[in-house]
């Protein structure tokens, strides 16, 4: 049963059969697009033999190439953008730095369609013009904040944005002003609760009604937590920036599964080590196709995301297909308060100081809802000093470039000589501490 | 005179594993000192054969090195000390640390410095006609 309006009630509701016609007349567009415009897709169509030309149903789409993050990287700055760059009126790029950041462009169109599956994913959980949305997930270069905010205003809402941090200051804010949607990372909306209940905030004065949450994996139990800590119905929504942002996905009142917004993206799941596909309800990596996108499209793109598709009817009525809420994901990638970071990065910037050795450990914790993170790194036996200042001017100098480079604060533990385990597995290399119902 | 530094993580047990080892090889410390912040921990002591201890703690994977301090006695009575950094303090040359230990039979304190410029240092103080030890056999 549904209770909330349709956002666009013509691709929501759309027969089947109808839909791949539209995903197969897109698919060929892009394709074909892709082929004229992106080199580095180019040149894997050519290596294979595969001329767009001849796609002529959508189950060809198991044939093509794969886009990985590594070609978005090595594209780096331009190369993944298919259009002019006096068409694209924005930027967005992941979190990655140190030279291995991936960049997407967005034309005007691409924005326009961008707030529009926003404003869809909105709409389902009962949000309208009259809700004033307090929009706490950070705005720059990361898609959350404006991703969410162009969809707000799309949908005719009231938008706060109030962006990440200064927690106290949000709570007063949703105070004053009303608010009745928060939304922000899942991790973030526990720890402001608990800001609240420290300060003793009564919530039965506030408006506040719905929650929208995403940019990291959160369980069944996370949600229950916080709707018992918050005045709230909490929703999921999906989406990376590689894709679009937020809005790729979303959850509908029955909250059993998000419906992709097919229209717009061709998704699959595949088996990570074999890349075949599979069959719909077995579980493996979601694959994302772009079919609208101008600016940056992707064709059979790996999110590294471990997802399954069910294909039967929801309860809401909307045809569009629903994933499996995202728990884990094929690669190290972590997901450290809303922001990815790739042991990777971490490891290289461990390497550019000779005071320690090549070996590190990562321990995640998670104290009054936030994640924390100790990178232990041994202390080289020959650039060890007598003298405190030198040892604790290399750990904070780690410290901060470790702060620019992901762009999260992270702390230095020194360790002696040969304490970590060598030779081990890379899996090793990371402790998650974080408890375990609320990150799998 | 040569001082031994070991590094030490923060956690329970650092410092004994390296005391036990030492004591394993017979080492007698004759001065000690601790450096602690909230992070990690830097262990200084004088004892003999420093380089073959230095050695012999790397093999055992322990963050270990030398420097070269000035073990300087002084009189035991108040202002021993103070008469001693004013000398180098006159001469503009810096103390990164000391630690003090009180012979039981003589009647001097001596102290462990370590200083920026220590050639400096050794000549400025023994000009001043303060002993400086090299080393303690107390």
């Amino acid at each position: 049963m549904r209770t909330t309006p349709l956002w666009d009630e013509y691709y929501e509701l759309l027969p089947r059969e109808e839909l791949e016609k539209i995903q197969l007349s897109r698919l060929k567009k892009v394709l074909i697009r892709a082929y004229h415009n992106l080199p580095y897709y180019r040149n894997k169509l050519e290596e294979r033999k595969i001329n767009p030309y001849d796609i002529n149903s959508l189950s060809c789409l198991s044939h093509l190439p794969f886009t990985t993050k590594e070609d978005l990287r090595q594209a780096y700055p331009f190369g993944a953008i298919a259009e002019p760059l006096r068409n694209v009126v924005r930027i967005h790029s992941s979190s990655g730095t140190t030279g291995t950041a991936t960049v997407v462009g967005y034309t005007k169109k691409d924005i326009e369609s961008w707030a529009e599956l926003a404003a869809r994913a909105l709409s389902s959980y009962g949000i309208d013009e009259e809700d004033i949305i307090q929009v706490s997930f950070g705005y720059g270069l990361f898609t959350g904040g404006l991703g969410i905010h162009y969809g707000a205003e799309k949908l005719g809402a009231t938008v706060v944005p109030a962006s990440a941090g200064n927690t106290l200051r949000q709570i007063q804010i949703m105070k004053d002003l009303q608010i009745t949607v928060l939304a922000c990372t899942p991790s973030y909306a526990l720890y402001l609760a608990e800001v609240a209940r420290e300060n003793n905030i009564n919530w039965k004065e506030s408006s506040l009604r719905i929650g929208v949450f995403g940019a990291e994996p959160w369980s069944e139990e996370m949600r229950e937590d916080i709707e018992k800590k918050l005045p709230i119905r909490a929703f999921d929504i999906y989406g990376l920036s590689e894709v679009i942002g937020p809005g790729v996905a979303f959850e509908c009142e029955a909250q059993d599964g998000l419906h992709i917004s097919e229209d717009r993206f061709l998704p699959e799941i595949i088996d990570p080590r074999t890349e075949r596909a599979l069959p719909p309800g077995e579980e493996g990596e979601l694959v994302f196709t772009t079919l609208t996108k101008e600016g940056t499209p992707v064709i059979r793109y790996r999110t590294g995301d471990i997802s399954s598709l069910n294909y039967e009817p929801c309860s809401c009525g909307r045809t569009l297909v629903r994933m499996k809420r995202v728990f884990s994901r094929t690669d190290d990638m972590l997901i450290i308060r809303g922001v990815n970071v790739y042991p990777s990065q971490i490891e290289s910037v461990i390497l550019s100081f000779e005071g320690v050795e090549p070996y590190y450990q990562i321990v995640l914790t998670r104290e009054n809802f936030l994640d924390q993170i100790e990178v232990q790194v041994e202390v080289a036996p020959q650039f060890f000093s007598d003298q405190v200042k030198v040892l604790e001017g290399l750990r904070k100098q780690i410290e901060e470039k470790l702060k620019t480079e992901l762009n999260l604060s992270c702390e230095v533990k020194l360790l002696e000589p040969k304490s970590i385990t060598r030779s081990e597995g890379k899996s090793k290399r990371i402790i998650d501490l974080r408890k375990k119902e609320e990150i799998s | 005179m040569k001082q031994i530094s070991v590094f030490l993580e923060n956690r329970p047990g650092s410092l004994y594993e390296v005391l036990y080892k030492l004591k394993e090889e017979g080492v007698n410390l004759r001065a000690l000192s601790l450096a602690d912040t909230a992070e990690f921990g830097v262990l200084r002591f004088i004892a003999e054969n420093p380089e073959e201890i230095v050695e012999n703690l790397k093999k055992q994977n322990f963050a270990a090195t030398l420097t070269e301090v000035l073990a300087v006695g002084i009189e035991d009575r108040p202002g021993g000390l103070a008469e001693v950094v004013g000398i180098l303090t006159h001469q503009n040359i810096s103390i990164e640390y000391l630690y003090a230990f009180v012979s039981p039979q003589g009647e001097r304190a001596y102290v462990v410095l370590r200083v920026e410029k220590l050639a400096e240092a050794e000549k400025i103080l023994r000009e001043n006609h303060i002993p400086i030890l090299d080393k303690l056999t107390i």
